[in-house]
């Protein structure tokens, strides 16, 4: 703990505006960098001595839409008892033609996991690519190599393009795949399948012949044993 | 002559060196590689995206297929993540007996790791001893979870439940019967610990027999010493981690720099390369093997002095016990809360890794206050190592990609999740 407050310190007093939204929860840190200053604010990081974060430990993209959104109301059950919480958000619920996405702000974020073997510490930065135009964040490769593929799955899964990245391809899904998988506007029983077609005599893609379904549905409770964990954090940050 | 120009082949995804369904594209230039360029995915299950639709504990039993021959070490690194964002503590026999786990699972991982790479390179004797030790390890995991592999044992806040009393014995048949049955269930007499305690007697000299086989046998040495070295600085910046950074000289491991379960309680030793290459990291995970063979040993002995809870007394996060739902309203409640709609987890966003048998396997969860995790990505070892095959490959004989493949231990359930 002490060593994350102590970085959080060196952070502020180095980095000044380059880096916002500092949160310190479980003894993690994470904190957010514009794309603008991406590559120079990571390049700091992995070569100035008091961070020295050598390891690019993991990359991933993040999709922010419905997020806090529940299915199923709780709010009001003494009065008018459950709702059938059949609500349709989550990616479980709809299919590729009734995917409905609406503009929302800062919706897709590249995360970096960092570990400095020589301090033992960890770190956690957000990079949100922009709302409008490209869906664009700049590259990590030339900082850590090993952040090649991360990117490739960042981009497969989320669509998210890795600006100055020197092979962009898909790397997880099929050939010839359309869309972003992750997306939370991508349905779960996604587009297509497959099977062999014994008179064509290869295999065909056709559309998916089942039907979305959720079992439990997505509940939010603001559950009590966790508000005043809450709060400290609110008033933390 | 004729003038010669490079060529492409294809390597997998139906080979038998290729551990699953690795698509190698290879650019030759006679038996040289110019250019490697593997295909991953074939095995996409998406099992991040799976999880988001779920509550949290019904995403356990995925952990176990990602990385399928390490498996108790996939689901603590998932259950660690959520008991962050919980807040919660594990009890103290909970955490013994999944460090004990994690250390049987490691040996597991290394036998079938050595077994199959010494399979790829033609030391055919090596796997049929390995799969025998294996089978004795997967006893345990049968006896504690009732499934060989897929266990589904970790839970937030401790384990399912705890060891068993006793070991199922081999039942009489056809071909073992009198004498031969006896022997075969002669460690089975005692309670699980008891049989472990056996195969921890058992182990060492195992090992030193696969020693013999390898450590300075000829063949073997000309497949791995020198080949697909990596630096420490490259093994840093390309991510590496667990015996393929421990392999290039970096003493580095969670288990001892960021400890976790009760291994600050127990004593071993982090054994470390020096020249980078297949067969330091191979005298790595052998020495790996004897050490984790020392953490069992010293799990058992605390294991059968301290009885003890092995789950957390919290009913909003695990299940209250079936006596106690007959007899207690509340309790029915909240089994059946558990297993509808599950526990509720508060938002925020937590990462926790463990070392796994492959390196570092950590899960990123982020939460919004529902019964699902709104995001989780799985940390794969295998993964970086993997995206660093060309580096490795590049300008050395195709017979070459064999051993790196072998020596990067890949699984592919966990690098396409």
């Amino acid at each position: 703990m002490n060593t994350t407050t102590s970085l959080e310190k060196k952070l502020k007093a180095h980095f000044g505006e380059l880096i916002t939204n500092i949160v310190v929860q479980h003894g993690e840190l994470t904190a957010e960098v514009a794309p603008e200053n991406w590559q120079q604010v990571c390049t700091q990081l992995r070569d100035d001595a008091q961070f020295s974060f050598e390891q690019l430990i993991d990359l991933c993209g993040i999709d922010y839409l419905t997020f806090g959104e529940g299915e199923w109301n709780t709010d009001d059950v003494s009065s008018t008892g459950f709702s059938r919480g059949i609500g349709v958000k989550g990616p479980g619920r709809f299919s590729w033609e009734e995917r409905e996405t609406e503009l929302m702000e800062k919706r897709f974020a590249a995360v970096v996991h960092l570990l400095s073997i020589k301090h033992n510490n960890r770190i956690r930065l957000k990079c949100y690519a922009p709302d409008t135009g490209v869906l664009a964040v700049p590259s990590l490769v030339k900082v850590w190599a090993g952040a090649d593929w991360f990117e490739r799955e960042a981009f497969d899964l989320f669509g998210i393009i890795f600006i100055g990245h020197p092979d962009l391809r898909r790397i997880l899904t099929d050939y010839g795949f359309i869309g972003h998988p992750f997306r939370k506007d991508f349905p779960l029983i996604g587009n297509v399948e497959v099977r062999y077609d014994e008179e064509k005599g290869r295999v065909v893609y056709e559309p998916v012949s089942i039907e979305p379904r959720v079992t439990i549905p997505k509940t939010i409770r603001k559950d009590a044993r966790y508000a005043e964990n809450q709060e400290q954090l609110e008033g933390d940050s | 002559m004729s003038e010669i120009k490079n060529y492409t082949i294809n390597f997998g995804p139906q080979h038998p060196a290729a551990h699953g369904v690795l698509r190698l594209i290879l650019e030759m230039d006679g038996e040289v590689i110019v250019h490697a360029d593997p295909h991953v995915g074939l095995l996409h299950r998406g099992t991040e995206k799976l999880a988001e639709s779920k509550p949290f504990n019904h995403s356990i039993g995925y952990m176990d297929r990602l990385d399928y021959v390490s498996m108790m070490c996939n689901e603590h690194g998932y259950v660690r993540s959520i008991e962050k964002l919980l807040n919660i503590d594990v009890p103290v026999r909970a955490q013994y007996i999944r460090t004990m786990f994690d250390e049987i699972t490691r040996i597991l991982n290394h036998l079938m790791w050595i077994g199959t790479h010494g399979l790829d390179l033609g030391a055919m004797t090596l796997f049929l001893y390995a799969f025998r030790e294996r089978e004795l390890l997967m006893d345990l995991y049968e006896a504690v979870s009732g499934a060989r592999m897929h266990a589904t044992y970790y839970r937030p806040g401790g384990v399912y439940r705890d060891l068993p009393d006793y070991m199922p014995k081999h039942a009489e048949s056809k071909w073992t019967k009198g004498k031969a049955l006896k022997d075969i269930n002669s460690w089975r007499e005692g309670t699980m610990l008891e049989y472990v305690e056996h195969f921890t007697n058992y182990f060492p000299e195992k090992i030193a027999e696969y020693n013999t086989l390898l450590a300075d046998n000829r063949i073997w040495k000309q497949r791995t010493v020198g080949i697909g070295v990596v630096s420490p600085e490259r093994a840093l910046q390309l991510g590496f981690t667990g015996p393929m950074l421990r392999g290039s000289g970096i003493e580095w491991d969670l288990r001892k720099k960021q400890t976790y379960a009760a291994y600050d309680k127990v004593d071993f030793d982090i054994p470390v390369g020096v020249n980078g290459d297949c067969y330091d990291r191979y005298l790595v995970r052998m020495e790996e093997m004897v050490q984790s063979n020392k953490i069992i040993a010293q799990c058992v002995q605390w294991l059968k002095e301290n009885p003890g809870p092995v789950m957390l007394d919290d009913y909003k996060v695990a299940p209250p016990s079936r006596e106690m739902m007959k007899n207690d309203m509340e309790s029915l409640i909240h089994h059946f809360k558990l297993f509808t709609e599950g526990y509720i987890v508060p938002k925020g966003e937590a990462y926790a890794a463990v070392e796994a048998p492959k390196g570092e396997f950590g899960v990123y969860l982020v939460a919004d206050d529902s019964n699902k995790p709104f995001r989780m990505k799985v940390r794969a070892p295998g993964f970086a190592h993997i995206s660093a095959m060309n580096e490795m490959v590049k300008g050395s004989m195709l017979a070459d990609v064999v051993s790196v493949i072998g020596t990067m231990d890949i699984v592919f359930g966990e690098i396409d999740r």
